[in-house]
């Protein structure tokens, strides 16, 4: 039956606002007079400068219509506070990118107003993806989502390197793609619905599943763990983190993640939620395989966006560690983590953002020797964040993974958090080495620059003082993780 | 349970030919390759191992660089191609989809548009 009444647009007011404003962000560029280097660059600030005024008034907006769990366009789409928590978080990611993204691409000569556009794209993407209550609309956000990816990993046109991620990345994204989407047929053949509040349903009575339901459910695991970059679906990450562009990194290590992340928990717990036996060894295998390779693979690194990249498929890990334990806790433990996650690595990337040298981006590691004399409060921030990665108390991270453990002992999953706690003991190594190296190797070359640029500084700031601030004052993001995990489980 | 099992087996069954035939096109491919690896007689040499064109020896590298903007108006058109196919059967059925279906579409339109303006706009649509 056709849809003829017009849907209640209001619980979808944000995305349809950053639709709309990336559309005239467009058209606003694209008219812009450019001839000139200079005209390119005022289209490029303008543009980028609305862009984060854009991404403010939509976090606004998702404030605003937060509240009781409200389905629209037929069910297609649904707004409640788990996905009102994640989207402030992502949209929180995409400003601390854009603000860092604008400076680093005028000084590498890539900067053209496109890349606001289609980070405004891909967080539209995003937004869409975690509040998908269908098949079918979680699979539209997703590739909305990835193919503004695809771009962005390629932005540096000029750059072997760029343009190699970016194809890299779009043919084993297409893959992952596909194999979703052999799941979802598989699901929909078996089941007969795409909708998540159906499936839920159908299997609430503690139904028997068929055969090809459940190969169904395990392509779409597998698709969804590339999207999230947990093992064995990895490959990709370290490539692409290292080709991107610097900001292009920073905004794939957070926002995509966070809403990748989002996707896998309101899949596994909403539709399948009742087949978590079903679904669980393979969650916690992923979990301890992600945890197990992020913490050994990253020991050998010598370049800092490759060292990140394996830091972040660690993460995923311990993340993942909350989404296998499939209750509420656990989901709770996923969204502070995933919280503070967002700060801590948004503030290593602005420190990397910040190494120059001689008017070229640098990322090895040891291009960090000696920065505590050069730079003492650069190297005291991101000290701060490899401690907080380490899950060292007092910092934020420390208490971020405590959640995420204590849900898992919580659930009986004891094995579970003793290999995660083994894992963080090794990844400690990678990332206490970078402080040694801040601290106590001799400079080998020339200093980095020193004047670090003012919006770098300012993201410095605000990252730093909440990772080490969160400690006192928990309660907020705790209180909202926790009303956003009871909404996913009351229905 | 039993008749969800059931109807599992039955649709299975159905699909054991394919399975047969799909075991006797793996069994017979790897015996064939293997047979002419290991009863064929290989004296590799570079005229055995050139590409073959024909009887003459190849002109030159087959990945040459072409125009990019062949790729260019071949994904223009299949937007604007895609967009005709959705329109036939929003035209087909607009009796029955009511204001709601008609200005799903131009919304749609408009989102197009903007993007055609775009691509105007720069120069896409230029071949000198």
């Amino acid at each position: 039956m056709p849809i003829t009444e017009v849907p209640n647009l209001a619980p979808a007011l944000p995305e349809i606002f950053l639709g709309l404003a990336a559309m005239s962000l467009l058209m606003l560029g694209v008219f812009q007079n450019t001839t000139g280097p200079d005209g390119v660059m005022k289209a490029s600030r303008l543009t980028s400068g609305l862009g984060i005024v854009m991404l403010v008034l939509a976090m606004v907006l998702v404030v605003t219509v937060s509240g009781d769990r409200l389905l629209t366009f037929d069910g297609l789409f649904v707004s409640d506070p788990f996905a009102s928590f994640v989207k402030v978080l992502i949209l929180i990611a995409s400003t601390f990118s854009l603000i860092l993204a604008e400076d680093w691409m005028e000084k590498q000569g890539c900067h053209r107003f496109e890349y606001v556009i289609v980070i405004l794209f891909a967080t539209l993407g995003m937004m869409m993806m975690v509040s998908a209550n269908n098949m079918l609309s979680l699979y539209m956000g997703l590739e909305l989502q990835s193919l503004s990816l695809y771009i962005l990993a390629a932005f540096q046109r000029d750059d072997m390197r760029s343009t190699e991620a970016g194809v890299k990345y779009f043919v084993l994204g297409a893959l992952a793609s596909g194999m979703l989407l052999y799941g979802m047929s598989l699901v929909y053949g078996f089941s007969g619905t795409t909708d998540f509040d159906a499936l839920a349903a159908l299997f609430a009575g503690g139904t028997e599943p068929a055969a090809g339901l459940i190969i169904g459910l395990v392509f779409i695991i597998a698709g969804l763990t590339f999207k999230v970059s947990g093992v064995p679906f990895h490959m990709w990450t370290p490539d692409v983190y290292e080709g991107a562009p610097t900001p292009v990194t920073a905004f794939f290590s957070v926002a995509p993640k966070v809403a990748a992340l989002a996707l896998f928990i309101r899949v596994m717990n909403g539709p399948f939620g009742d087949l978590a036996s079903q679904w669980q060894q393979i969650i916690i295998a992923i979990s301890v395989a992600s945890m197990l390779l992020g913490g050994f693979a990253a020991i050998a690194q010598t370049n800092i966006k490759r060292m990140m990249a394996y830091s972040s498929i660690g993460h995923v890990g311990y993340a993942l560690i909350g989404l296998a334990v499939a209750n509420e806790t656990g989901v709770r433990a996923i969204l502070v983590y995933l919280t503070i996650y967002v700060f801590m690595n948004i503030g290593t990337f602005a420190c990397i953002m910040a190494m120059r040298r001689s008017d070229r981006a640098v990322e090895n590691i040891g291009d960090l020797a000696g920065l505590a004399k050069t730079h003492p409060a650069m190297a005291a921030a991101m000290a701060v964040f490899m401690f907080s990665m380490a899950g060292i108390p007092p910092l934020a991270g420390f208490i971020g993974k405590l959640y995420i453990f204590l849900a898992a002992v919580e659930a009986g999953f004891m094995m579970l958090a003793i290999i995660g706690v083994l894992a963080s003991v090794v990844s400690a190594y990678y990332y206490l080495r970078i402080i040694k190296i801040m601290y106590f190797d001799k400079p080998v070359t020339t200093p980095l620059e020193t004047p670090i640029p003012k919006r770098i500084v300012g993201v410095l700031v605000i990252t730093s003082i909440f990772v080490l601030a969160f400690v006192v004052f928990p309660n907020p993001v705790i209180n909202a993780a926790g009303v956003a995990a009871s909404a996913l489980f009351s229905g | 349970m039993n008749a969800g099992m059931l109807i599992d087996n039955v649709l299975l069954g159905e699909y054991f030919p394919i399975l047969v035939f799909l075991g006797i096109a793996i069994a017979l491919s790897v015996f064939l390759i293997a047979a002419s690896i290991i009863i064929g007689r290989q004296k590799p040499d570079p005229e055995k191992l050139s590409a073959y064109e024909c009887g003459f020896p190849p002109f030159d590298d087959a990945r040459t660089k072409f125009d990019i903007r062949f790729y260019l108006v071949a994904i223009l058109f299949i937007i604007f191609d895609l967009e005709v196919a959705f329109l036939f059967p929003w035209a087909v059925s607009l009796g029955s989809i009511g204001l709601f279906g008609f200005w799903s579409m131009i919304v749609f339109l408009g989102v197009l548009t903007i993007g055609f303006i775009y691509e105007w706009k720069k120069g896409a649509l230029e071949w000198e």
